[in-house]
């Protein structure tokens, strides 16, 4: 009977903050909405700690917080997510905490597969950003799974990036547009063009269309949970013209009004960030 | 229902079932109207809110900017103790954003320089969007006395007593646009040699071939931006990896 009662009242207590929530955003859609905003998730392991849970715990509590703010940014109407889940220098931890997140990883993206999951609800597409290839098997292929699942969604995209550095994706978005070069050169060679490579050198335009990050527009607010101040290799060609924010709860504790608080932000310094942008 | 049975009803025509529809529909005219005041007053009310709260938000901001004033103040009047003996070890190599209009005030920029000296750092790289600060790099170091060029210090012996500041100037064009003059140079070396197989570049030789365009490759640990938001306005990218940004 209890139990019954306590359910209604979380029911009920959900149900008001939804109102509340919805009633803020409302609010905040009269300014500029973020079109992608990107999270650097830090902190499972220190919460782990503070709450006295293993290890893995820390990061199954850290997922359910990623959805919750998914579920808020989506409400809110920012149409581009971009989530640091895994990257190239995690590979150095303890090989026993590598392999619990990788499994944590490979039910989680199967889990984004299902019916009733959240991408399907708000018709998410799903990415996954990085060196694919540097994963184990089992996760690689759950990953491609799901972006061929999530390929018709259209309303959203949410990338996540696995395996990933901001140097890696720079070097690689060289060396694609290397290859890319010189195949055209060998193809306008061979059809008799006699074209010369110094005619057409590459750019920053050719550059950016081979990052992994192509599929978004370059982010407008980067969250590091933690209260660390560094981007630790996540996204720095893209964020040029972006508001970096630090607030120093840890991951698993972030709440909406962290997310309204860098909206608000994001607002106040809008117009001067849009005459940078034009400017550069 | 169209509007031309609210005209048949004006000519008197005897059409009673189309009249009550057309009360019907003069009813759910009014409804619409109705709604559709409310909805705009909705709407206005909720930018009233918005600029409430943005307002509120101001004031939020501007008291902070004074309590920091204050603290600033205190701190160079030696109240605090902590603050007189500051560990500035850590700190290799500093870099400083600044919005390139308010660069062009170049006695500011070299009070804030001789403060660093102060301090005690000893490279420093000076970074704006524009280059403002890099066309006045003679200015700059002629008015600051001991400064060199970062390029043109050769010996790094910490055990040397430094006395001079090595400035290193930075722009946008030092970021994306040197990476792209790295693909080039890479490309030419691959196409050049002639190899069928198809190019395998490591981060390594990405360096290298920033470095070979005239690069410096150093990192700074700490960057401070000057500016009404904290955002790095284009700093080469390889460089700020582990870069604690204030």
């Amino acid at each position: 009977m209890d139990k019954g009662r306590t359910n209604q009242a979380t029911q009920m207590f959900e149900n008001l903050g939804g109102i509340l929530r919805k009633f803020i955003f409302s609010i905040l859609s009269i300014g500029p909405v973020p079109s992608h905003i990107a999270f650097i998730m830090d902190g499972n392991r220190r919460y782990a700690k503070k709450q006295n849970l293993i290890d893995g715990d820390g990061h199954r509590t850290g997922f359910s917080a990623l959805m919750n703010m998914l579920k808020y940014c989506y409400e809110l109407g920012t149409k581009h997510v971009t989530v640091y889940a895994f990257s190239i220098d995690n590979f150095k931890r303890s090989p026993e905490e590598v392999q619990s997140i990788m499994q944590l990883m490979q039910e989680k993206i199967e889990g984004l597969i299902e019916e009733e999951s959240i991408v399907n609800r708000y018709g998410i597409r799903v990415y996954f950003l990085g060196d694919l290839k540097l994963l184990n098997k089992p996760v690689r292929l759950a990953a491609e799974r799901a972006m061929g699942a999530t390929a018709k969604n259209s309303k959203a995209v949410l990338s996540i990036c696995i395996a990933y550095t901001s140097l890696d994706e720079i070097t690689h978005a060289v060396q694609e547009s290397v290859e890319e070069k010189c195949d055209e050169i060998r193809v306008l060679n061979t059809s008799g063009a006699g074209y010369h490579h110094r005619e057409h050198l590459i750019n920053v335009t050719d550059i950016e269309e081979h990052m992994y990050t192509a599929v978004a527009p370059n982010p407008d607010i980067i969250i590091r949970t933690s209260g660390e101040t560094r981007l630790s290799n996540f996204l720095l060609w893209q964020s040029a013209f972006c508001i970096l924010y630090s607030p120093s709860v840890l991951w698993p504790e972030i709440s909406v009004w962290h997310l309204v608080w860098a909206v608000l932000d994001f607002q106040r310094n809008y117009s001067y960030l849009e005459e940078k942008k034009k400017q550069a | 229902m169209s509007i031309y049975h609210v005209y048949d009803l004006n000519r008197g025509l005897n059409v009673p079932k189309r009249r009550t529809n057309c009360r019907i529909m003069g009813l759910g005219a009014e409804v619409q109207k109705v709604l559709h005041w409310i909805a705009q007053s909705g709407k206005i009310g909720l930018c009233l809110l918005w600029i409430i709260l943005h307002l509120i938000i101001g004031i939020w901001y501007f008291a902070v900017d004074i309590v920091r004033a204050i603290e600033s103040y205190l701190i160079s009047s030696g109240l605090f103790k902590r603050y007189k003996a500051l560990d500035i070890s850590k700190v290799r190599y500093l870099a400083i954003v600044i919005d390139s209009e308010e660069a062009r005030q170049t006695s500011k920029i070299i009070e804030l320089l001789r403060w660093l000296a102060a301090i005690g750092i000893k490279s420093v790289c000076l970074y704006d969007p524009d280059g403002v600060m890099k066309k006045f790099k003679e200015a700059i170091m002629a008015r600051l006395g001991d400064a060199k060029l970062s390029e043109e210090v050769t010996v790094n012996d910490p055990l040397l007593d430094q006395k001079f500041i090595a400035l290193e100037f930075v722009s946008f064009l030092d970021g994306k646009e040197a990476v792209a003059k790295a693909a080039n140079l890479l490309f030419d070396k691959y196409y050049l040699a002639g190899d069928q197989e198809k190019p395998i570049f490591t981060e390594s030789i990405m360096v290298e071939a920033l470095k070979a365009i005239g690069c410096v490759e150093t990192e700074p640990d700490l960057m401070l931006v000057y500016g009404p938001t904290r955002c790095h306005l284009g700093f080469p990218a390889w460089r700020i990896r582990y870069t604690e940004i204030v």
